[in-house]
C-alpha cells in the first residue's frame, strides 16, 4: 500500500500538482498498479545481467564535423516567449 | 589548536572539439544566441544523441595524461533533475561506470611534492546559459548545451589552498599541453567547485563538509577557501558546527552565502541512457592515444633542467604553457646562453605579453629575431637597457632587431676616445657632484654616470662609462 | 473506378501506367476522408494542400519519364507522434497542441523519397500511452467495423483510416502493441518491425529501448511495402542496426510447407474470449493445412512480460516527459509565482491522466529506494524474457498467438487502468525481446474482427511475411 506521502514526493520529483481529491483517488489507483508490477520483485533473478541494449550493439561513434544548425528562428519558431533573441522567462529563483 | 583542511576539488573542463557532445552543432564561444542549436541540443522531442568521437578521445588523452586506468567498456546515464537550462530535464552523463578511474596529479606542498588522487573522470553534456535582465526576466541561449565536459573529481587530498591552486594550475597546463580544453576560467571552459572541512584529530572534532560554488577565477579559489576555513573553524570553536550545504562564493563581499542545503540528498533517479548502446573503446585505440601524447609539462620540466641546466624555478615558468615552452627552445637553438634567453622570456617578453594582453602565438616577431637581439646585446653592439626598448619596438612592428638599431641608430657607443670626452666635459659641467664623490658621497657616482648616459641617449656602454668616470675622477 | 478500394500495390501499378494521376488518388481519399471523419475521428490533421502539391510532383515526375519510388502516388497516413517538418506534430496532446517541429522524422523523408504522399496525421491515445485511442485530447477514435467502440490503440487513428480506406497505408509506432492490438481491432495488418530495423530519428519516444515505427495495410504485401520505403539504418539513430534489407515483396509465396512454428502455452492459459480462441485453434488448423509443422512450447518468464513491460516502460517514459516544461515549446501556463511554478502547473494543465498516471510510475520505479527492486529488476526479468524467445527461435521460424485477449470493446468501457494495460497481455513480450511480430485478420465475431499474431526473430521479418502472405491468401485474400 503506497501511502498519501509517497504519492505526493513523486509528484514533487515529476512537477506535477494534484488537489487533495485528486491526491486521494490516485493514491488508491495507484497502489493498485503498484500492488500489480511489485509481482515482478519475487522473481528469482539470481546471476541474471540485466538487458540495457536490446540490439546488443557497441555504440557507434560519430565524427567530429560541423554540420549545419538550425536558424535562430526555427529555433525560436515554437517559443512560448522570446525576445533579443533568447528564450524568455520569468524570475528565476535560486 | 590543530587542525587539518581536507580539499577536494570538482572541475568541469569543456573540451574544445569541433561540434558538440552528442550532436554536429559548432562548439564556438561568443556566438550570437541561439545560433548553435538543433533538434538534439535543443531536446526537441524525436531527436536522439550520437556520441562524438572526439569527444572520446579528448577524455581519454586527459586521463592517460593524469595517470588513470580507462575502462574499456563504460556506460551513460541520465541524471535527472529540472532546470531552465537543461533542455531534456535530464542531463546524459555517467554515473556507475566512469571513463576514467583513479589517477593523480603532482602538486608542491611545504613537504616537496605530493600527488593529489583522482577518483574520477567522466564525460557528459554542458547545459545552456541564462542571463538576467533588470527586471528579473531570465533569458536563455541554448548555444552552450551539449558541449562536451569533463567531469574530473579529486580525493580530498589538499589540504591548504596553495596545494589547491597548485593543483589547478598544474591540471590546466596539462590540458592545454595535450590540447583537449583551452582552459579559460573567464569564458566559463574551467569551472572548479570546492569541498572542504576541518579537523582536529586530537580533539575529535570534524566540520561537516560544504561545497563552495561560482568561484572565477584561481585566485577566488584561494580566498574562498580560506574565509570558509575560516569559518568552519571559529564554528568548531564555538561547540556548533557547519551543515553539509552549497554555498556561493560572493566576489564583491568576499564570503560565501548559502545557496541550498544538501540535507535532502538530490534524487537524480539515475537511469541507463536508453539511445546509448555501451561505449566499447579497443586496447589498441588507447594505446594509439597513449604513443600519440606529447611531452608533459612535468617532464619537459625535468627536461630542461637537465638538458639546458636552468634552475627549476626557470623550469617550470618556462613549461607553464607549451607555447611559451616551444619559444624557448627554439630561441635557444639559436642563441647561445639558455640562461640569458631564459631571462629574457621570463623578464622581458612575459612581462609585454601580459601588458598587451596577447599570447605567444600573437607574437609578430619570431624566436630567431629574439636570439639575434640577445647577440647584439653579447657583442656590446647595445646595452641591456637599449635592447629592452628594441624588444618593445618589436612588439609593435615586427621588425627585425637589427633593422630597428641601425633605423633608430642605436648602436652603443664603444669608442673610448668618444667616451673620454663626453665624461670630461659632464664633469667639467658637474663640479659640486666631483666635490661631493671626493668628500665621500658615492650616490653622486650615479649621478654622474647618469648624466654621461643622458648625454649620449643611453647609447654609452655603461660598463665602459663606470670605468672611465672613475679613471676620470680618479685625475680630478 | 473505385479508387480507394484498390491496395497500395495496385495503386501505384495505375498511376505508373497513367490509368490514373496520383492527384486523383489523393483527391478520392480527400474526399473519402471528408465522408468518413465526422464517424470515425481518425485524423488530427489532414494535410491537404501539402498532399495535392506532392501529388501533383509526381504526375510531373510521371510525365517527364523520371524513375519512380516505392510508394508512388500512393497516400499515407502518419502517427501523429512522428515529426513532420513545417506540420504539427501533438501526440494528441494539449501539451503539443501547436508544436511544428524544425525538422523531420527519417521514416518522413524515406516516404517522401520514394514518392509517398502525406496525407495527414492520425489520432492516437495522448503521447501514446493507452490502448484505445480515448485518451486523446481530440477526442476518441472510433473503429469502422462497429463506431460504438474503440479502434484499439494507442496507434487507433492509423489502424482506423486504413480500415475505413481514408489511407491504403498508415505508419504507427508500438511500444507493447500499439500497432498490432489496433490492426486486430481493425481488421487490418500491422507489423512491429525488429528493434533497430526502422530508424527513430524523429519518433517522439515513449520507451526508447521499446519503441519501434511500423506500418498498417489492408493485406499483407501492402504493408510489407512501406515496411520496405522506411526500414533501413539511421547514423542519426545509435540504435539503428546497419543490415542489408532483404525484398520483402519478392520473396512472399504461398508455399510455407515445412515451416516450423510454435505456440507458447501460457498464451493458451491466459483468459482468453472464446470467439478469439476459437478463431486462433481454427486458424492453426489452416495453417497446419498449409504444410506448417506445429508444436506447444513453454516460454515460462513470458507470463512475467506486463508488469515488466510497466516498469520498464514508465521508467523511461517518465524521464522523457521532463522535457514538457513550458520553457522553449509546447503549452506554457498563463499564471503561475516562479520558476518551479511553471513547470508544474504547465505540465499539470497539459497532460491527461493516463499521462500523469505513467509519469508517476516510472518515477516511483526510479526513484531512491525502489529503483533496484523495481527498475533493475525488472531488467534482469527482461533478459530471462529474451532468453526464453531465443531459444525457442534456435528451433522454429514463428511463434503463433492470438493478438488480443479481448474483443473490440466499446468507448468508455474499461475505466480501471490495470483491466487496460491487461489488453496488451499478448504483445508485450515481443517488445521486450526486442523482436518482430506482426497481426492479420484470422476471423470475426458479430461483425467484430480478431487478429492472428505471427512472431519471428530478430530481422527475420521475411518469416513472418511469408507465413502471413500464405494464410491470408488460404483465408480469402484481402479485406
Amino acid at each position: 500500500m503506497v501511502t498519501k506521502e509517497v504519492v505526493k514526493h513523486m509528484a514533487g520529483l515529476s512537477k506535477l500538482e494534484f488537489s487533495d481529491e485528486e491526491l486521494d483517488h490516485f493514491t488508491e489507483e495507484f497502489s493498485k498498479i503498484i500492488e500489480y508490477v511489485a509481482q515482478l520483485t519475487e522473481i528469482d533473478t539470481e546471476g541474471v545481467e540485466p538487458t540495457y541494449n536490446i540490439s546488443q550493439k557497441t555504440q557507434p561513434l560519430r565524427e567530429d564535423i560541423v554540420r549545419e544548425s538550425l536558424s535562430r528562428e526555427e529555433v525560436l519558431k515554437n517559443a512560448p516567449e522570446e525576445q533579443y533573441g533568447y528564450f524568455k522567462l520569468p524570475n528565476i529563483m535560486e | 589548536m590543530a587542525y587539518k583542511t581536507l580539499i577536494g576539488l570538482e572541475i568541469h573542463v569543456e573540451l574544445s572539439t569541433k561540434t558538440k557532445m552528442f550532436c554536429s552543432c559548432a562548439n564556438e564561444f561568443g556566438k550570437d544566441a541561439n545560433t548553435q542549436c538543433c533538434p538534439v541540443c535543443l531536446g526537441l522531442p524525436g531527436a536522439l544523441p550520437v556520441v562524438n568521437k572526439s569527444a572520446l578521445e579528448y577524455a581519454i588523452r586527459a586521463g592517460l595524461a593524469f595517470n588513470c586506468n580507462i575502462a574499456t567498456h563504460s556506460m551513460m546515464d541520465r541524471k535527472n533533475y529540472f532546470y531552465p537550462d537543461l533542455v531534456k530535464g535530464f542531463q546524459i552523463t555517467q554515473a556507475d561506470v566512469p571513463l576514467c578511474s583513479g589517477g593523480y596529479i603532482e602538486v608542491d606542498s611545504k613537504n616537496g611534492p605530493k600527488k593529489v588522487g583522482l577518483i574520477r573522470i567522466h564525460i557528459e553534456e554542458d547545459t545552456g546559459k541564462s542571463i538576467h535582465t533588470e527586471k528579473g526576466d531570465s533569458l536563455l541561449d541554448y548555444n552552450r548545451s551539449g558541449v562536451p565536459l569533463i567531469e574530473i573529481v579529486t580525493k580530498p587530498d589538499m589540504n591548504s589552498k596553495e596545494e589547491a591552486q597548485d593543483f589547478l594550475e598544474k591540471l590546466k597546463s596539462t590540458l592545454q599541453y595535450i590540447e583537449v580544453s583551452d582552459c579559460k576560467m573567464e569564458e566559463g571552459s574551467l569551472r572548479c567547485d570546492v569541498n572542504l572541512n576541518v579537523i582536529d584529530e586530537e580533539r575529535g572534532l570534524k566540520s561537516n563538509i560544504t561545497e563552495i560554488k561560482n568561484l572565477n577565477s584561481f585566485s577566488a579559489v584561494g580566498k574562498a577557501i580560506e574565509y570558509e576555513v575560516k569559518r568552519h573553524i571559529a564554528l568548531l570553536e564555538e561547540g556548533k558546527n557547519t551543515t553539509r550545504e552549497t554555498r556561493r562564493w560572493n566576489e564583491v563581499e568576499n564570503k560565501t552565502v548559502v545557496m541550498r542545503t544538501k540535507e535532502v540528498a538530490a534524487d537524480y533517479r539515475y537511469n541507463t541512457e536508453p539511445d546509448i548502446a555501451p561505449i566499447v573503446i579497443e586496447e589498441s585505440w588507447i594505446e594509439e592515444i597513449r604513443n600519440n601524447l606529447p611531452e608533459l609539462p612535468h617532464h619537459k620540466k625535468m627536461r630542461f633542467i637537465k638538458e639546458y641546466g636552468i634552475p627549476e624555478y626557470d623550469a617550470g615558468v618556462l613549461t607553464q604553457s607549451k607555447d611559451l615552452s616551444l619559444f624557448f627552445e627554439e630561441t635557444v637553438k639559436f642563441a647561445k646562453d639558455p640562461k640569458q634567453v631564459s631571462n629574457w622570456i621570463m623578464g622581458e617578453v612575459l612581462y609585454r605579453l601580459n601588458e598587451e594582453g596577447i599570447e605567444i602565438k600573437d607574437l609578430k616577431f619570431s624566436s630567431k629575431d629574439l636570439a639575434d637581439l640577445l647577440k647584439l646585446i653579447n657583442e656590446g653592439k647595445i646595452s641591456n637597457n637599449i635592447g629592452k626598448k628594441v624588444l618593445k619596438d618589436m612588439f609593435e612592428t615586427g621588425k627585425k632587431p637589427d633593422d630597428i638599431v641601425k633605423e633608430k641608430g642605436l648602436i652603443q657607443i664603444s669608442d673610448e676616445g668618444e667616451l673620454k670626452d663626453i665624461v670630461n666635459k659632464v664633469l667639467d659641467e658637474n663640479q659640486k657632484s666631483v666635490t661631493d664623490y671626493k668628500n665621500g658621497k658615492d650616490k653622486a657616482l650615479g649621478f654622474i654616470v647618469g648624466q654621461v648616459m643622458k648625454a649620449t641617449k643611453g647609447k654609452a656602454n655603461p660598463q665602459l662609462v663606470n670605468k672611465l668616470v672613475l679613471e676620470a675622477l680618479k685625475e680630478r | 473506378m473505385d479508387i480507394i478500394s484498390l491496395t497500395a500495390l495496385e495503386l501505384r501499378e495505375k498511376v505508373k501506367n497513367k490509368e490514373i494521376s496520383a492527384r486523383e488518388v489523393v483527391s478520392a481519399h480527400l474526399d473519402r476522408i471528408k465522408e468518413k471523419e465526422s464517424k470515425i475521428n481518425a485524423f488530427i490533421t489532414v494535410t491537404e494542400e501539402e498532399a495535392l502539391r506532392a501529388a501533383d510532383r509526381v504526375d510531373e515526375k510521371i510525365r517527364s519519364g523520371e524513375e519512380l519510388g516505392l510508394l508512388a502516388g500512393i497516400p499515407v497516413a502518419i502517427k501523429d507522434n512522428i515529426s513532420t517538418k513545417g506540420v504539427r506534430t501533438t501526440c494528441a496532446s494539449k501539451m503539443l497542441e501547436n508544436y511544428i517541429p524544425p525538422f523531420e522524422a527519417t521514416v518522413i523523408e524515406k516516404i517522401k523519397k520514394e514518392d509517398g504522399i502525406i496525407i495527414g496525421k492520425t489520432n492516437m491515445d495522448e503521447f501514446a500511452l493507452g490502448s484505445s485511442t480515448e485518451t486523446s485530447y481530440f477526442g476518441a477514435t472510433r473503429n469502422p467495423n462497429d463506431t460504438e467502440r474503440v479502434p484499439g490503440g494507442s496507434s487507433g487513428g492509423s489502424a482506423a483510416a486504413v480500415a475505413a480506406k481514408e489511407a491504403p497505408l498508415a505508419l504507427g509506432t508500438d511500444t507493447g502493441g500499439s500497432i498490432r492490438q489496433p490492426a486486430a481491432f481493425c481488421g487490418v495488418v500491422g507489423i512491429k518491425p525488429t528493434y533497430g530495423l526502422v530508424s527513430r530519428y524523429g519518433v517522439v519516444p515513449m520507451a526508447n529501448s521499446l519503441d519501434q515505427v511500423g506500418p498498417f495495410g489492408r493485406n499483407v504485401k501492402d504493408a510489407a511495402l512501406l515496411l520496405q520505403a522506411v526500414a533501413g539504418h539511421d547514423e542519426r539513430d545509435s540504435t539503428s542496426m546497419e543490415l542489408d534489407i532483404p525484398d520483402y515483396i519478392n520473396s512472399l509465396t504461398d508455399n510455407i510447407k515445412g515451416m516450423k512454428a510454435a505456440i507458447p502455452k501460457e498464451y493458451l492459459e491466459l483468459e482468453i474470449d472464446s470467439n478469439i480462441k476459437d478463431s486462433f485453434l481454427n486458424t492453426v488448423n489452416i495453417l497446419k493445412d498449409l504444410g506448417v509443422e506445429i508444436e506447444e512450447i513453454s516460454l515460462p518468464n513470458i507470463k512475467h512480460g506486463l508488469p515488466d513491460y510497466y516498469i520498464i516502460s514508465t521508467s523511461e517514459l517518465s524521464t522523457n516527459m521532463s522535457r514538457y516544461d513550458g520553457l522553449r515549446y509546447g503549452y506554457r501556463a498563463k499564471n503561475y509565482n516562479d520558476i518551479d511554478d511553471l513547470f508544474i502547473k504547465s505540465r499539470t494543465e497539459a497532460f491527461g491522466k493516463e499521462v500523469k498516471r505513467r509519469i508517476m510510475l516510472g518515477t516511483y520505479s526510479l526513484s531512491k529506494g525502489q529503483a533496484d527492486e523495481y527498475y533493475k529488476k525488472a531488467l534482469k526479468v527482461r533478459t530471462l524474457i529474451k532468453n526464453d524467445f531465443d531459444k525457442a527461435f534456435q528451433k522454429y521460424d514463428i511463434i503463433l498467438g492470438p493478438t488480443t485477449p479481448n474483443l473490440p470493446f466499446k468507448v468508455g468501457e474499461i475505466t480501471d487502468p490495470v483491466t487496460m494495460y491487461k489488453s496488451d497481455l499478448f504483445t508485450v513480450a515481443v517488445n521486450l525481446a526486442g523482436i518482430c511480430a506482426l497481426s492479420m485478420p484470422c476471423g470475426a465475431a458479430n461483425g467484430l474482427p480478431i487478429g492472428l499474431q505471427i512472431i519471428g526473430d530478430r530481422f527475420k521479418e521475411i518469416n513472418i511475411l511469408k507465413a502471413a502472405y500464405a494464410l491470408e491468401k488460404s483465408l480469402g485474400g484481402v479485406m
